[in-house]
């Protein structure tokens, strides 16, 4: 019996992968300049079943304010069932969607960073959508393994 | 047979976690973000420099993957395993042709007193009168490229916890070819002098919290007002609160714009978008991530029979980039959402 429960144990520890703990932000630098990485970055978010509803172009604002910047956008994205879930039941999380990728280029690479969505159990305790936010986090990862994957 | 199976399974699987322990994955994945893929820095420092490489033991390194700097940027790595964290090490020693120095935990004997006033003279110019070091990022967008390099925090508890002594002296005797950091011994200092100014440093550790960030729990996720007015009129009012406070008005838009068919978005639902480009500008200097908070935004909302006006706050998102810089602007971004609001429902 007890050798049993020691294979068992073992085969568990074996199969248990490298965890990375949630950091707050999810970040990843592409070996890809801006353009093309914003193209890559859109089509990926479409791919993953959401809809780009906007992307805000703020080295647009600030250059024609007389600042010198880099490319910097932002991408926001939705689903729309998610967002008439969101509307109907759970108001509160109204001002952090549609969720928001930034986007800045830094040389010839390109960075993009996200809130981390598991962020918002913290934010949000009580309202029962750990499911949902698990699975923003794992739409984020997915739409940022598939730009990196193309560079 | 099954349980062969079943072992040998495992084992595969375990081979295959190992391979994705390669210092090379591991650093693309935790590291490179910041310091780029070839250790060349961005936001954070180069790490590939070689005057860095040759001054600082492995064991600096893996305290500073392990403990972070709190406050300035670098988190800590809690969660990656030992033979993780000597990977990334690895990998980024593997950038230098020379081994790593080895320094022991051994104290430097020096007069505190004293380094005070040699820091104070020669040292606080870039690191600050109390050793909290330069201001933002390695790059921004403000910065020139070439100049990565920004006077480390010496006082704080990540950086006490990861340099050693003979660490700090050795950097002090010697420098860093390729930052503004000099060899104060080529520079005038005795070895004595720089024995107290190590003293100096190390008496940091006393102002325990230093450097940490400012906790958040208790404030609020969103801000929120219930207005007396109509949708419109709620937003009317907004617009001329974000004028009047010297924001540029991007957008008014529906909440479900681009996200449901155009022409059924609800109309109840909308989203002024503002900006301030002086303070923008300003804020990337001290943390180009911070695409977050942008553009500002306030979002109207029919809830049933009451208007309600939301933001989110932007203090209770301030620890996510644990940059203590951020968090002045963060309290005043919210001060500024609560003073739109404010002059929304006069």
């Amino acid at each position: 019996m007890i050798t049993r429960m020691y294979k068992l144990v073992l085969i568990a520890l074996l199969l248990i992968p490298s965890f990375a703990q949630a950091d707050d932000l999810i970040m990843r630098r592409i070996a890809v300049d801006f353009p093309e990485t914003m193209t890559t970055l859109q089509a990926s978010v479409i791919a993953q079943g959401y809809r780009v509803s906007r992307v805000q172009r703020v080295d647009i604002g600030l250059t024609s304010s007389g600042y010198d910047t880099a490319e910097y956008r932002l991408v926001f994205m939705a689903r729309p069932d998610q967002m008439d879930l969101i509307e109907t039941k759970h108001p509160d999380l109204i001002p952090f969607v549609p969720l928001k990728i930034t986007i800045f280029a830094e040389g010839n690479e390109t960075i993009l960073v996200t809130l981390n969505p598991l962020k918002f159990n913290e934010f949000f305790p009580d309202e029962g959508l750990g499911d949902l936010f698990a699975q923003w986090e794992k739409d984020i990862v997915e739409i940022f393994d598939r730009v990196q994957s193309e560079q | 047979m099954l349980r062969i199976f079943i072992i040998g399974f495992g084992l595969l699987l375990h081979a295959s976690a190992l391979a994705n322990h390669s210092g090379q994955h591991l650093y693309d994945q935790n590291c490179a973000t910041c310091h780029g893929f070839n250790g060349s820095g961005g936001v954070g420092v180069p790490l590939s420099l070689p005057a860095f490489l040759d001054s600082v033991s492995d064991n600096y390194l893996v305290k500073t993957i392990r403990h972070g700097r709190p406050g300035r940027i670098m988190p800590a790595f809690k969660a990656l395993q030992d033979e993780e964290v000597n990977a990334i090490v690895a990998h980024i020693r593997s950038w230098s042709d020379k081994p790593a120095p080895i320094y022991t935990d051994k104290s430097v004997q020096g007069d505190a007193t004293k380094g005070k006033e040699l820091f104070a003279a020669h040292c606080a110019i870039c690191h600050g009168a109390d050793g909290q070091g330069g201001p933002g990022t390695g790059v921004t967008m403000s910065r020139p490229r070439s100049l990565p390099i920004l006077a480390p925090a010496l006082n704080n508890s990540g950086f006490l916890a990861s340099a050693s002594d003979e660490m700090i002296k050795h950097t002090l005797m010697e420098g860093r070819e390729g930052t503004p950091m000099v060899s104060f011994l080529n520079d005038g200092l005795s070895e004595q002098d720089i024995n107290d100014l190590v003293a100096h440093v190390r008496s940091y550790e006393k102002q325990a919290g230093s450097s940490s960030m400012a906790p958040v729990e208790d404030e609020p996720s969103i801000l929120v007002s219930e207005s007396p007015y109509s949708v419109e009129e709620t937003v009317d009012n907004l617009v001329n609160a974000v004028e009047s406070m010297n924001f540029r008005l991007i957008r008014i838009q529906d909440l479900e714009s681009g996200v449901v068919e155009e022409g059924k978005e609800d109309k109840g639902q909308v989203i002024i978008y503002s900006c301030n480009f002086s303070l923008l500008n300003e804020a990337l200097k001290i943390d180009p991530r911070i695409g977050l908070f942008l553009p500002c935004r306030v979002t109207v909302f029919q809830h049933g029979d009451k208007v309600l006006i939301m933001a989110a706050n932007p203090k209770k998102m301030s620890d996510v980039f644990n940059n203590r810089e951020l968090e002045s602007v963060c309290r005043d971004m919210k001060q500024v959402y609560l003073d739109m609001i404010d002059e929304a429902l006069f």
